[in-house]
């Protein structure tokens, strides 16, 4: 049996949990087992991951913001049905959780895994490391696992049909950790989960530029993410500061303006699948990492870029 | 207040990283080690500060063999009281995890600190499960803490936004950027450091349940196309119908 953990801040599924349901669904198949996905509270649609491929789809009803009964609703749940493995997204909920749950199933946990695993020999999984510079074959040895799976690593699958949602009897315990209040920023996409983002660098000169760059992002229906200095200047926030030190993100497209393509920068977005630069310097180290560049000055070409979205979007 | 910071060691993050023996292992050589960042920036230099509020000890702790001993007195000369080294190879976070539990379980801290993963494994495992195996309540990606008697008011990031938290001690906090500014070490805290105890005690026994037995580069990237700047209907066709992105 493999389990997976369907967040859903909001009571809203998130990409990356019908990501995972489907990572699952083709993890079983493998293993000739089945899979299930386990939602917490009240979550619109949860019978929809029969769509992605869970065959069960469990609620554990009643309010539950606190990670340390979260970890504990999905190990709990994970004895309960006996599950091998556990797949969890890797979000920040999956980074507060992971850990607990191993160490209550006595699993061996491997985070951020961008692929499904070989079991030829044992069980190996994959995972990006050095933000990005390799990649690593783990192999777990004990019974049962925890992987955490990778936002954006294996495209959404929907092999089946809904299927009725099932409460299961996994008492929620006593939060120890309380919470006051969210703040989100408002309207746009969270970065995490983009498919599309826009991203600019020192070179936009000031936060008052940054229309053009927004400009571009609405007509692409793309994120926007910046890097470190300009969040260091308070040009833009800093929940949009991409690199080694702020967000990795790997996107379907990752455009990036006015950035020269530091080490530290690229730590963060290498495993972007395409990506396109726009500098003015042909020298800057972005573009050896870039799939298409432009070498050109950003107020003249991203205007230029933002009509040409507009056109193939009118058709 | 007694508290713990969880220190570990990674390349450099200007590091040219390469594998050794049939790219099964990590190739040190010309490498330079650095604290892991958000050890060092964020979790490290918060415990001092509280410390300083509030008065008590701040020990770091690492897992690693004798090579760590200068990184780990960097911690000193920034300003921790006293060192522990685990001496061991710090094979998986499982295995981590574990020896950090065992050392910190009878030890009475008030809180631990770690930062919110390590650069090169970029894990992100290590923290929940110290707190599970402590029985702790835990907050991860802390951006900014603020104390009050024995209540902590915890910022967290979230998935495009922040998360504000209420924990009372004893807990276990990940470190992510803010919560802190990095300290540099000065001359006298180089000159401390090298008199402040660091204990090596050896691990304890654990079944480690994951191993690296591979390391792969990513295919290099095929040279960058470079589209005419006059030209953005050409970009935006090869993004439709070469890259297939919109
Ligand atoms: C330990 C460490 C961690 C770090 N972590 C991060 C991190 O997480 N993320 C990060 O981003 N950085 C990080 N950095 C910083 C990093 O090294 C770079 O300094 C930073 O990425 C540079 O930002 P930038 O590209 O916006 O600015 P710059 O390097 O100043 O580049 C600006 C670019 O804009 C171009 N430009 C200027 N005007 C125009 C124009 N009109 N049209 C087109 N192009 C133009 C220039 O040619 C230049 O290439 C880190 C550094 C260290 C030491």
């Amino acid at each position: 049996m493999i389990l997976i953990y369907a967040e859903s801040p909001d009571g809203q599924l998130k990409k990356v949990a019908l990501e995972a349901v489907t990572y699952g669904a083709k993890l079983a198949k493998m293993m000739g087992t089945s899979c299930a996905a386990l939602t917490i509270g009240n979550v619109q649609d949860a019978g929809s991951l029969g769509k992605y491929g869970a065959d069960k789809v469990y609620n554990i009803p009643g309010d539950s913001v606190d990670m340390y009964n979260v970890a504990r609703a999905v190990s709990d749940t994970a004895e309960k049905l006996d599950a091998e493995v556990v797949v969890l997204p890797f979000t920040t909920t999956g980074k507060s959780i992971q850990g607990r749950i191993a160490a209550r199933l006595k699993a061996g946990a491997v985070s951020g895994v961008s692929a499904l695993p070989d079991l030829s020999d044992g069980f190996v999984v994959r995972k990006p490391v050095f933000s990005g510079k390799a990649f690593a074959d783990n192999k777990i040895t004990s019974v049962r696992k925890v992987l955490s799976l990778m936002g954006n690593a294996i495209p959404l699958e929907e092999t089946g049909s809904p299927v009725g949602v099932e409460a299961i009897d996994v008492p929620l315990v006593n939060c120890k950790v309380h919470r006051i209040s969210v703040e989100k920023q408002a309207g746009g996409i969270p970065l995490p989960e983009a498919d599309l983002v826009v991203s600019g660098g020192r070179g936009l000169k000031g936060p008052e530029n940054w229309n053009i760059l927004l400009e571009l992002a609405e007509a692409l229906g793309a994120a926007t993410a910046c890097s470190r200095p300009v969040a260091d200047m308070d040009w833009r926030p800093h929940h949009e500061h991409v690199g080694q030190t702020g967000l990795a993100i790997h996107p379907n497209l990752y455009l990036a303006m006015g950035i020269s393509g530091a080490i530290q920068h690229l730590a963060g977005v290498n495993n972007s699948k395409t990506i396109v630069v726009i500098n003015k310097d042909s020298e800057a180290p972005f573009f050896k990492a870039a799939d298409y560049g432009v070498v050109g000055d950003l107020f003249e070409v991203v205007p230029r870029l933002t009509e040409a979205v507009k056109r193939f979007k009118a058709g | 207040m007694k508290l713990l910071v969880c220190i570990s060691q990674t390349p450099d993050t200007t590091a040219n990283i390469s594998f050794k023996d049939n790219d099964t292992a990590f190739n040190p050589d010309g490498v330079q080690f650095i604290m892991n960042p958000y050890d060092e920036w964020y979790a490290l230099v918060r415990a001092l500060e509280l410390k300083e509020s509030v008065g008590g000890t701040v020990t770091v702790l690492n897992v690693g063999p004798a090579t760590n001993d200068a990184v780990i007195r960097k911690g000193l000369a920034i300003g921790a009281d006293d060192a522990v080294r685990i001496d061991a190879e710090a094979v998986s976070a499982d295995f981590v995890a574990f020896q950090i539990a065992e050392y910190a379980k009878d030890k009475g801290y008030d809180a631990i600190f770690l930062g919110k993963e390590t650069i090169d494994y970029n894990g992100a495992i290590v923290p929940s499960m110290v707190a599970e195996y402590l029985d702790l309540p835990f907050v991860s990606l802390a951006q900014q803490m603020d104390v009050e008697g024995n209540t902590a008011t915890v910022k967290r990031d979230i998935e495009g936004g922040v998360e504000v938290l209420k924990v009372d001690f004893p807990f276990v906090l990940s470190a992510a950027k803010g919560l802190a500014e990095q300290r540099i070490p000065n001359m006298k805290g180089i000159m401390m450091s090298r008199r402040k105890p660091l204990n090596v005690v050896p691990a304890v026994d654990f079944t480690n349940p994951v191993e690296v037995i591979h390391f792969e580069k990513p295919a290099p990237k095929s040279a960058v196309k470079l589209i005419d700047p006059e030209n953005m209907d050409e970009l935006v066709n090869l993004l439709h119908n070469e890259a297939k992105v919109i």
